[in-house]
C-alpha cells in the first residue's frame, strides 16, 4: 500500500532510502484503502489513541510532582491541586480523562460486538484489544488508588483481597502483594511503580492492534468483505482523516465540559478525605466504569465463586470470536442477534446500575439474574443463534444498499453495454 | 504572490488552521508553566534574620529561598580595605557602598557567580572568599578580583526591620 510514497525533500529521500519510516506511517495514514461507507461509530479508534496519549502526557507531568508515599500521597495530591501551577488543570484532565477513556472504550467494544467486528478474519485484533481492555482495567484501578484518599484504600484493600480468596496459598499472595499485613506504603510504591508502567505497554498493544488491523482493513457497517482499492474503499486521507478529527473536536467539547465545569461529577466525595486504616467508609463503591463487574462479584454468596464469575466475565470476551457460531457479521442482517445484543446492552449497563447499589435485597436478587443472563448471552444465546437465526440477504457491494431501484436497473442495464 | 483569486476555501483553511495554532499554543502553557516555582515555593520568598549573636568578624549563613546568604558583620579592617580599592582595578567595578546599606554589614548570595559552588570564607589572596570549585577570589566585598567568576556576589534585595533585624527577599 506504501509503494509510492516519495518523500518531497532530499532530506526525506535521504532518510526514506535509509529507514522507510516516512513510508510506513504514510501507508497507514494516507491511502490506507478504508471501507466507504464507517459511521461515527468508527471514530472512537482515533478518540482512544487520543485518549491514550492524554493520558500518558498527563501523567509524566503529574509524576513530577506527586510522591508514592503512604504519608506524603494525599498532601501531594492537593499540594498539585492548589499549589502547582495548573495543577488543577493537569489533575482534573487526568482524573476525568481516565473516565472519557472508559466511555470510549465501552462504544468501541459496542460497535464491534453489534457490526461482527471481531470475526474471521479480525479475530486477532479483538483478542489484542481483550488484552489492552485488561491493562487499562488494571492501570486505571491502580490509579485510583494514588491519591491515597478513603476511597483509594478500601478500594485497594477490597480489590488485594480478592487474592486471598485462591485457595492454600491465598494469605501468602495477598501478604506478598501488600509487602506487608495490611495495605500501606510498600503497595503504594509498586502500584506507583506499575501504574507509570502500564500505559507504555497498553500503547504497544495499540501498535499491534492496528497493526493487525490492516492486514484485512476495516469491517463496516454492513459486514461484508470489501475488496481494496475497488469502488467500495477509499482512501483514509482525506476522507477519514477529517471525519476523525470532527468527532475527536464533538468529544473534546464533552471532555472540557467535564474538566471545567464538573470535574468531581464522576469521582467519589470520600477521596477528598485522607485513607483511615481504622474507618471503613459507609458505602464503598469502585469508579462507575467498573460496576457492571463489581455487581458480577457480590451477586455470588461466595467468596472465591465471586472472584472466579467476575474474572471470567471479562476473560470470556476472548472467546467471542468462537462462541459466535454465525458466518454473518453485522447485526443489520441478523434480526433476532439484533435483539440479543441491544439486550445485552441494556442488561450491562443494569449491572452497573446494581453495582451502585447496596446488595441487599431486590438488589441482590436482580443482580443475580442479570449476572446469569451476562453469561448465557455468550455461552447459550451466541453459539445457539448462529444455527436457528434465519439471516437476512447480504448485499453484493457496499453501494447496493443504498442505491434506488430505479438505479440498480441502471446499473445492471449498463453492465451489458 | 500568485494571481489566484482568494476563495472561500482559502480563509476556511487560514482561519481553522490559525485558530488550531492558537489552541494547541494555549495548551502547552500549562504543561511549561507546571515547572515553574509553584506557589508554595513563592511562599517561602523571604527570610528574617535576627543579627544579636553575630559578633564583629563573625559570619552566619541562611537559606533563602533554597539558596545560601552569607551575612558577615565585618571588622573596620575589612571595610577599610573593601572602600579603599579603585574603581579600575575591578572586574566588575562596584563601590563598596553599593553593596552594604550599613557598611558593617554584608549581605550577599553565596553562590559563586562562575557555576554556583559555595565560595569559602576568609580565604584567598584578598582575605574574602575563595571558591574551591575553580579558584574565584572575591574580595572583603564579595568582589570579583581574580579567576573564572565573571561577576560580583550577588545582593539580594533585603531591609534593615530595625537594627537588629534584616529582612532577605
Amino acid at each position: 500500500m506504501s509503494d509510492n510514497y516519495v518523500p518531497k525533500s532530499a532530506v526525506g529521500k535521504w532518510f526514506n532510502e535509509r529507514l522507510p519510516l516516512l513510508d510506513l506511517i504514510y501507508g497507514h495514514l494516507m491511502p490506507y484503502p478504508t471501507p466507504k461507507n464507517l459511521n461515527y461509530f468508527w471514530t472512537f479508534g482515533g478518540i482512544l489513541t487520543f485518549c491514550l496519549v492524554t493520558q500518558i502526557i498527563t501523567g509524566l507531568v503529574l509524576a513530577m510532582h506527586y510522591v508514592a508515599d503512604a504519608d506524603l500521597a494525599f498532601a501531594s495530591v492537593e499540594h498539585i491541586m492548589r499549589d502547582v501551577n495548573y495543577g488543577w488543570l493537569l489533575r482534573y484532565i487526568h482524573a476525568n480523562g481516565a473516565s472519557l477513556f472508559f466511555m470510549a472504550v465501552y462504544i468501541h467494544m459496542a460497535r464491534s460486538m453489534f457490526y461482527g467486528s471481531y470475526k474471521e478474519p479480525r479475530e486477532l485484533i479483538w483478542i489484542i484489544g481483550v488484552f489492552i481492555f485488561l491493562l487499562m482495567i488494571a492501570t486505571a484501578f491502580m490509579g485510583y488508588v494514588l491519591p491515597w484518599g478513603q476511597m483509594s484504600f478500601w478500594g485497594a484493600t477490597v480489590i488485594t483481597n480478592l487474592f486471598s480468596a485462591i485457595p492454600i496459598v491465598g494469605e501468602s499472595v495477598t501478604n506478598w502483594l501488600w509487602g506487608g499485613y495490611a495495605v500501606g506504603s510498600p503497595l503504594l510504591t509498586r502500584f506507583f511503580t506499575l501504574h507509570y508502567l502500564m500505559p507504555f505497554l497498553i500503547f504497544a498493544l495499540v501498535i499491534l492492534h492496528v497493526w493487525a488491523l490492516h492486514v484485512p482493513g476495516n469491517n463496516n457497517p454492513e459486514g461484508i468483505d470489501v475488496v481494496k482499492g475497488s469502488q467500495d474503499t477509499v482512501p483514509f486521507h482525506p476522507h477519514y482523516v477529517v471525519k476523525d478529527l470532527f468527532a475527536l473536536v464533538v468529544f473534546l467539547i464533552i471532555f472540557a465540559g467535564f474538566v471545567f465545569f464538573v470535574p468531581n461529577l464522576l469521582g467519589h466525595t470520600d477521596n477528598y478525605i485522607q485513607a483511615n486504616p481504622l474507618q471503613t467508609p459507609e458505602h464503598i463503591v469502585p469508579e462507575w466504569y467498573f460496576l457492571p463487574f463489581y455487581a458480577i462479584l457480590r451477586a455470588v454468596p461466595d467468596k472465591l465463586g465471586g472472584v472466579i464469575l467476575m474474572v471470567s466475565a471479562i476473560a470470556i470476551l476472548a472467546f467471542l470470536p468462537w462462541l459466535d457460531t454465525s458466518k454473518v457479521r453485522s447485526a443489520k442482517y441478523r434480526p433476532l442477534y439484533k435483539q440479543f445484543v441491544w439486550l445485552f446492552f441494556a442488561n450491562t449497563i443494569f449491572l452497573g446500575y446494581l453495582g451502585a447499589q447496596v446488595a441487599d435485597g431486590m438488589y441482590l436478587i436482580m443482580g443475580r439474574i442479570a449476572t446469569v443472563y451476562y453469561f448465557a448471552h455468550f455461552i447459550i444465546i451466541l453459539p445457539l443463534l448462529g444455527y436457528i437465526e434465519k439471516t437476512k440477504p447480504l448485499p453484493k457491494s457496499l453501494s447496493e444498499p443504498v442505491l434506488s431501484k430505479k438505479e440498480k436497473e441502471i446499473l445492471a442495464s449498463g453492465a451489458t453495454t | 504572490m500568485s494571481d489566484k483569486p482568494v476563495t472561500r476555501r482559502n480563509f476556511l483553511y487560514i482561519t481553522t488552521g490559525t485558530f488550531t495554532a492558537a489552541g494547541a499554543a494555549s495548551l502547552v502553557w500549562p504543561f511549561v508553566d507546571q515547572m515553574n516555582p509553584d506557589a508554595s515555593v513563592k511562599a517561602l520568598a523571604s527570610t528574617e534574620v535576627d543579627l544579636r549573636p553575630i559578633a564583629p568578624g563573625q559570619s552566619i549563613t541562611v537559606l533563602w529561598r533554597g539558596k545560601p546568604v552569607f551575612i558577615r558583620r565585618r571588622t573596620p579592617e575589612e571595610i577599610s580595605e573593601a572602600k579603599a580599592v579603585s574603581l579600575d582595578e575591578l572586574p566588575d567595578p562596584q563601590d563598596d557602598s553599593a553593596r552594604a546599606k550599613n557598611p558593617e554589614w554584608l549581605v550577599m548570595v553565596g553562590i559563586c557567580t562562575h557555576l554556583g559552588c559555595i565560595p569559602l570564607g576568609q580565604k584567598g589572596e584578598y582575605n574574602g572568599w575563595f571558591c574551591p570549585c575553580h579558584g574565584s577570589h572575591y574580595d572583603t566585598s564579595g568582589r570579583i578580583r581574580k579567576g573564572p567568576a565573571p561577576t560580583n556576589l550577588e545582593i539580594p534585595d533585603y531591609v534593615f526591620l530595625n537594627d537588629n533585624t534584616i529582612k532577605i527577599g
